[in-house]
């Protein structure tokens, strides 16, 4: 046997509910298997059993022949696996070297040697093409750098099998394609690895094998040349998904929303104009570090504002979050796990967060709790919340497109005007992303406005009426639907703007 | 190799295990866990302390309990929004401090000429308040308003300025007792009205399980069950209870406990939470000035130094909520209280040295610490 993992069996339950059942896989030296499913079908579960983080219910594993029960990360990571996760395990206080050196500091004379460190971080931040100084900060790099340091760290350990989970979600284009090379290279040296990703068409460009995982089973396993892209739909959610934009239900009105004017903050965004209307979809497109996020953050009055108004059905908006939400603003940030849930607390007590005042009866607010049961169960069926009890289970033990809709239902108790949405689909994948869609789109025809930031472009001309595109903190561009060219807009995002 | 029957006889054993295990973790992270753990404990030294089961030494158990718990309510409001509460223990010799400069009855200019508060506050004719009708009542409200108001400031320095909690109210601790001690220059104020004494001491039930038909009962012979101590902390640990669990308010305590960024962003008030908080937790430990100082029947600015901080966090703690915030009930401190005075009380039956005591104690902390981190693994492996 030539497998170097292999799952025989291998099951695992939650309270009583399969996660990944049954699992049976090999994976060989030397190949690169793309793993694809939906959120909730088990890829992560799997992982981290692979990982050593969770043990299975059932089955076993094998590595290189042998059996293999890792019993912690700590474990797995001897035997040889790397993982570079969706969400980045950096320390970014300490420096890019520092960090590919955490558990291994090479000494001389007791103290560690930072010379060595330094010219042996070189010598692997080369190999990755990553022109950064081994002292920088990771708190400094971009997400796309951070990112390859995680592959210098994985490298350094000399790795037999890295597990790349969504390693693109935060990406630009330009460092994804560079990641792409990376990972092509380290094919061609002889590495083992796993893909895993909810963009189809890099699973089907970068892997050999193929395995697809649907309700915690593997339903599809084989070399990749067998699959194309509608197959690779099928094969995950188990039936034929007509689109995965759902059409527009409404046209937007003529009444405005939301008014921006001149909206400036030195070094972040510059003298920002748009109008957005009842019951439109309002895109926003940018690379990183455009200032879109930055934009989101001061329209909902997290961010400080250098100059400029905001009007809210022609009345001025000021003060905090906390005014803004009771003017009808919504925001769901591009970090649900820093800035959008409480990771530790049940599902039903983050539902229930923004709108928690409503549910108070006078006089001293006393909780009632029939009714936030009745409207977090209402909002988890609207949104389709895959859990097991709401009110039980904690946010963490959602699956990333799960906990997205946790974050989107939590805004849904309330009846928002105005709907930020940041991201709203990274590391989501194509089933989730279309109910998100929906839902986007019942929005805007219910008579609220939508705007949406996103950087993956498809998804904005797929969902949007009208897009407005960022560069260096300034509009670039202005696109209609009936208008909508991905040359054209690719290229007001990339246009340097004269100072 | 293992025959098949063998293997299923491993197989069982590895079962049974397993959902003995499964048992221990769900006792563990039991709300009850601690009250079980204070009966096993009751139980397993009373009949090497023959003294533990006697009535006077139960009816002093839960008259230390009362002052403790009340303090321990507002700590738990602090430690539930990951914050700390050190000033308690200077508020309470403060505002005990406070209490007895405005309602006693008289002073002796023997002990107190030399004070700052001599004269302004208080002479032979008494405290500020003294002769004014509704005197203790009135005393009372201005000692509370008086406390809140520390706890006020640590929670606008805490929410508004940013200054880290623990850092705060350390400060806060050294400025409000060294200023206690000030003002009366460190001495005792006596002489507090009889109907302040008894919120301190005054009994509403107490048993006799002497003989029957004597004609009188020595005092020492009665013992309290349910004084006004217990009503005040009962009542204000019900009313925490229901504020941190079942309202609006509490929701938001905990959430600003578990992320606060998300609570900002979700449209909690987190600034006027976290002062609301302090302000909290200052208030309970003037309530606990109150039992305490009536009992001693005296204002004391030292009251609450040294390690009673401990015993207050330590008891919080015992209770099971968490360090970390996000997470804390009311009826987890009140099982920590009970168990950490029954505690304080086995370890001076046994006569040790205080110093004995206090390592005994310090150990015990140490354990709930420990229980602490393991019951949020076990809770992070049953949830995710």
């Amino acid at each position: 046997m030539s497998a170097l993992l292999g799952l025989h069996g291998l099951s695992k339950s939650w309270f009583g509910v399969p996660a990944v059942s049954d699992m049976t896989l090999e994976i060989p030296s030397g190949v690169c298997l793309g793993v694809i499913g939906e959120n909730g079908a088990g890829k992560s579960t799997l992982m981290n059993m692979i990982g050593g983080v969770v043990p299975p219910t059932a089955g076993s594993m094998t590595w290189r022949g042998t059996s293999f029960e890792p019993k912690s990360p700590a474990d797995a990571k001897a035997r040889g696996i790397a993982f570079i996760h969706q969400e980045l395990n950096l320390f970014t206080n300490l420096t890019v070297a520092e960090n590919i050196f955490i558990d291994d500091f090479p000494y001389r004379f007791g103290l560690i040697d930072k010379r060595q460190m330094a010219q042996r971080t070189r010598v692997l931040l080369d190999r990755l093409n990553l022109h950064v100084e081994p002292d920088t900060p990771v708190g400094d790099l971009a997400p796309g750098e951070r990112q390859l340091v995680e592959i210098a760290k994985a490298l350094h350990r000399q790795a037999a099998l890295m597990i790349f989970d969504e390693p693109t979600t935060s990406l630009t284009a330009r460092e994804t394609e560079k990641l792409f090379e990376t990972i092509s290279a380290l094919k061609a040296d002889g590495a083992t690895i796993v893909y895993i990703s909810h963009i189809l068409g890099d699973v089907k460009a970068l892997s050999d094998h193929l395995a697809v995982l649907r309700d915690g089973y593997l339903v599809a396993e084989g070399p990749t040349e067998r699959f194309d892209v509608p197959a690779m739909i099928n094969a995950m959610i188990g039936r034929e998904l007509s689109a995965i934009y759902p059409p527009r239900t409404s046209k937007p009105a003529a009444q405005v929303v939301l008014e921006v004017d001149g909206l400036s903050q030195a070094g972040v965004v510059e003298d920002i104009c748009f109008k957005l209307h009842r019951g439109e979809i309002l895109g926003i497109f940018g690379l990183m570090g455009s200032g879109r996020s930055e934009l989101a953050r001061m329209i909902f009055g997290i961010d400080p504002t250098g100059s400029g108004s905001l009007f809210l059905h022609d009345e001025i908006v000021t003060g905090d979050a906390r005014d803004r939400i009771a003017r009808g603003m919504a925001f769901v940030t591009e970090n649900r796990r820093e800035e959008g849930l409480m990771m530790d607390a049940a599902i039903s007590d983050n539902l229930s967060l923004v709108t928690i005042e409503d549910f108070g009866r006078p006089p001293i607010a006393l909780l009632d709790p029939e009714r936030v049961k009745a409207r977090t169960e209402a909002v988890r069926d609207e949104v389709r919340i895959k859990a097991a009890d709401i009110a039980t289970q904690a946010a963490r033990a959602l699956s990333g497109g799960n906990q997205q809709k946790v974050v989107i239902g939590k805004w849904l108790l309330g009846a928002p005007q105005l709907f930020i949405l940041d991201e709203p689909t990274r590391g989501v994948d194509v089933g989730a992303k279309h109910e998100i869609y929906t839902i986007i789109d019942r929005l805007a025809a219910s008579g609220g406005a939508v705007l949406l930031i996103s950087s993956e472009l498809e998804e904005l001309m797929g969902t949007c009426d009208r897009i407005l595109v960022m560069a260096q903190g300034e509009i670039t561009g202005e696109f209609a639907k009936d208008a909508f060219s991905e040359a054209a807009i690719i290229a007001a995002a990339f246009q340097e703007v004269a100072a | 190799m293992h025959s098949p029957r063998d293997r299923e006889k491993v197989e069982t054993i590895a079962q049974r295990r397993r959902s003995v295990w499964v048992r221990a973790r769900s006792i563990i992270l039991s709300d009850y866990f601690i009250l079980w753990l204070s009966i096993a404990y009751f139980l397993a030294l009373a009949p090497f302390l023959p003294t533990l089961t006697n009535p006077a030494n139960l009816s002093n158990l839960l008259s230390n309990t009362w002052p403790l718990l009340a303090v321990a309510v507002g700590q738990t409001f602090v430690l539930t929004i990951a914050g700390i509460d050190l000033s308690q223990g200077a508020v309470i010799g403060f505002t005990s401090t406070v209490m007895a400069l405005l309602a006693a009855t008289t002073a002796s200019p023997d002990v107190l000429s030399g004070a700052p508060v001599w004269g302004v506050f208080i002479d032979e004719s008494g405290g500020l308040f003294h002769g004014l009708p509704f005197s203790v009542t009135l005393s009372l409200v201005v000692m509370l308003m008086v406390g809140t108001l520390v706890g006020v400031l640590n929670g606008v320095a805490v929410a508004y300025l940013r200054m880290p909690p623990f850092m705060m109210t350390l400060v806060t601790m050294i400025v409000v007792s060294a200023f206690a001690v000030w003002i009366t220059q460190s001495e005792n104020i006596r002489h507090l009205p009889e109907h302040l004494i008894m919120l301190g001491k005054g009994d509403l039930i107490s048993v006799y399980f002497g003989e029957q038909d004597r004609s009188q009962i020595p005092r020492r012979e009665i013992f309290t069950l349910i004084g006004y101590p217990a009503i005040i902390t009962i009542s204000l640990a019900v009313a925490a209870h229901i504020l941190l669990n079942k309202t609006v308010f509490g929701r938001q305590v905990i959430a600003v406990g578990a992320n606060r960024k998300a609570a900002e962003i979700s449209g909690v008030p987190v600034k006027r939470v976290i002062v609301t908080v302090f302000a909290i937790s200052a208030f309970c430990a003037t309530v606990g000035a109150i039992l305490y100082g009536a009992r001693l029947e005296a204002g004391r600015p030292t009251l609450g130094e040294g390690t009673f901080l401990l015993d207050v966090i330590g008891a919080t703690v015992i209770g099971g909520t968490s360090l970390f915030g996000g997470k804390g009930k009311i009826i987890w401190t009140v099982f920590g209280v009970t168990f950490f005075v029954l505690l304080s009380n086995t370890l001076n039956l046994m006569n040790l040295s205080t110093f004995h005591i206090d390592m005994a104690k310090g150990a015990v902390i140490l354990c709930a610490a420990l229980l602490d981190v393991a019951r949020n693994r076990y809770a992070k492996e049953l949830g995710s």
